[in-house]
């Protein structure tokens, strides 16, 4: 009997590394186009799960074409001390939480207060992706591309009184479905806040969600905030309540370390943390090797241009 | 290394030896292995999100390990009555150097990609490095003079030289703790250990100042305390202090 080999492969025919991890995104025009193509027969909901998995959408004026960082990475890995102090505790011990429903307490200076269904709170604007990058305090970054409306758009429509100069924001606190809670690590909840004119830009976004999928329970679900141009901390999430108030408030960082952690906590490569230098970040994204991961870290985190004049005239050594 | 020779057949400390060998280098090359996989693009995730992280933590952690369980001999040989713990003190050292040694490979080659301008102004600027770095500095004489030659060469001097694992074990705490944001739970659990570690060495040190320990008993432990395989006899070790002394 005659046992014939399968030939051999010429390597000229096997697909490159890059186009093979292209697969997705290629599916996924496909996808887009199917839909598009059968817009008419049925509801837009009904978009294929290969596009949702890889937004193929063109970049918008403030997206950042770097490498993205993997949605394994930026869905295992962060900082979320209310399920524990490990970046690897988030993803392990938040599976569970049930982030549905949500209802976000609005007080202090404005017109619209009061208790908000979640998605009714972020319904004054569609829902947009940003590609952001995301620099972490600790000298880490990543390239996320976040789904949210813009804090601006919310904001206006719970039309705040002229006296409000701060906007605060506040994590849910409920030890049984946050363990990391049971353990006085900081002083939660969890409190964050903006100037007015900082959650006025465009940047800031209020996140529902990430890489064209809801927000992971790790990464804040279901609502979280995300100021590019500043440290990873001001990115407070679980957010269960929003106030308008005059006075800048005490946030959970700056109370611990005010040395180490400012309120405004814009990122800053000439400002050291006292323990360790924010002159350059290890970036994690794809296709970053073990030998090649440190990048200099950019005033502003690189949104110099959107955000620089809110700081004009002030001390930049206070903006840490 | 070499095949372990048994001087006896009743003397298991060569294959307790044997079986450290595999043990305390298997996640050296646990390591190297999921390098390997993140690298060559097989498993991106293999050493997790942030791989430098990965391996900075766990070379860090093996190397506090070992340090912590290099120390933990004397008061073992002490609580246990039987000797020969001490004679395991040495494959342990030097394993805490081997990682300390990993450890800031790590972060000077792959962290900061060898800009040592970069990681001088760490050493100077960064506490937590300074110290770190100092830890592993103290380390090297510490690995230089284990060899059995060199004890022998330094006599009473390598027993004063080699107390600096103490102040070694200090900085690896102190390192730990100054680098951590919040939770300093696991750099009080290695303080803690550090401290009953260095306790249970004080206390029979300060009975043994006041005379509770007896006459005899002293110029013994200290023989014991530098003694290493092949210096299996307490008494050599005597012996030679004896001379030393008079």
């Amino acid at each position: 009997m005659l046992i014939r080999r399968a030939p051999l492969i010429p390597s000229s025919e096997i697909t490159p590394e890059r186009v093979y991890r292209q697969r997705r995104e290629l599916l996924g025009l496909l996808g887009l186009g199917t839909v598009g193509l059968l817009a008419g027969c049925g509801s837009a909901d009904t978009e294929a799960p290969a596009a949702k998995a890889a937004p193929t959408q063109p970049l918008g004026p403030y997206d950042t074409a770097e490498a993205r960082t993997s949605f394994e990475q930026a869905s295992t890995y962060n900082n979320y001390y209310e399920f524990g102090t490990d970046k690897e505790d988030p993803a392990k011990y938040a599976k569970n939480f049930k982030p549905r429903p949500w209802t976000v307490e609005v007080s202090g200076l404005a017109e619209n207060t009061g208790m908000f269904e979640l998605d009714d709170l972020v319904k004054p604007a569609p829902r947009e992706e940003r590609v952001y990058r995301m620099r972490c305090v600790e000298a880490w970054s990543m390239v996320i591309p976040w789904m949210g409306v813009p804090l601006a758009k919310v904001i206006e429509a719970l039309k705040p009184t002229p006296a409000a100069r701060y906007v605060a924001f506040e994590t849910l606190y409920d030890p049984a479905r946050m363990p990391g809670q049971s353990r006085a690590v900081l002083d939660w909840p969890y409190r964050e806040a903006l100037r007015m004119d900082e959650a006025m830009n465009p940047l800031p976004l209020l996140v529902t969600g990430m890489y064209g999928r809801d927000l992971p329970n790790a990464n804040g679900a279901p609502l979280r905030l995300v100021v590019p141009w500043k440290y990873g901390f001001k990115g407070i999430k679980g957010i269960v309540a929003i106030r308008f108030l005059e006075d800048e408030p005490l946030t959970t960082w700056k109370s611990l370390a005010p040395d180490e952690y400012g309120f405004y906590a814009n990122v800053n490569p000439t400002v050291d943390h006292p323990r360790w230098s924010q002159a350059s970040e290890r970036r994690l994204a794809e296709g970053t090797s073990l030998f090649n991961s440190r990048i200099p870290t950019l005033p502003f985190n690189g949104y110099a241009e959107q955000v620089a004049h809110l700081y004009q005239g002030m001390d930049p050594k206070v903006l840490y | 290394m070499s095949a372990p020779t048994p001087l006896k057949r009743t003397d298991p400390i060569p294959w307790v030896k044997l079986a450290l060998w595999p043990l305390l280098l298997a996640p050296a090359l646990r390591l190297a292995w999921l390098m390997y996989l993140a690298q060559t693009g097989q498993d991106q995730n293999a050493l997790g999100a942030d791989p430098i992280a990965y391996l900075t933590h766990h070379t860090g952690d093996w190397a506090a390990y070992c340090l912590g369980a290099s120390l933990a001999m004397t008061p073992l040989r002490r609580l246990s009555g039987w000797p020969q713990w001490i004679r395991l003190r040495r494959l342990l050292g030097l394993f805490a150097f081997f990682y300390a040694s990993l450890h800031l490979s790590v972060y000077a080659a792959l962290d900061l990609g060898f800009d040592l301008s970069h990681l001088w102004a760490d050493i100077v600027k960064r506490p937590y490095i300074t110290v770190g770095f100092s830890a592993w500095l103290l380390l090297v004489p510490l690995a230089i003079t284990s060899t059995r030659g060199m004890m022998r060469r330094l006599g009473r001097r390598w027993g004063q030289l080699h107390r600096l694992v103490y102040v070694i074990g200090v900085l690896v705490v102190l390192h730990y703790a100054w680098l951590v944001k919040a939770d300093l739970t696991w750099p009080i659990v290695f303080g803690v250990v550090l401290t009953i570690l260095l306790a249970l060495r004080v206390w029979p040190a300060a009975r043994r100042r006041t005379g509770a320990a007896g006459h005899f008993e002293r110029p013994f432990i200290e023989a014991v305390q530098i003694e290493k395989e092949g210096f299996a006899h307490p008494l050599f070790g005597w012996c030679r202090h004896g001379r030393r002394r008079g």
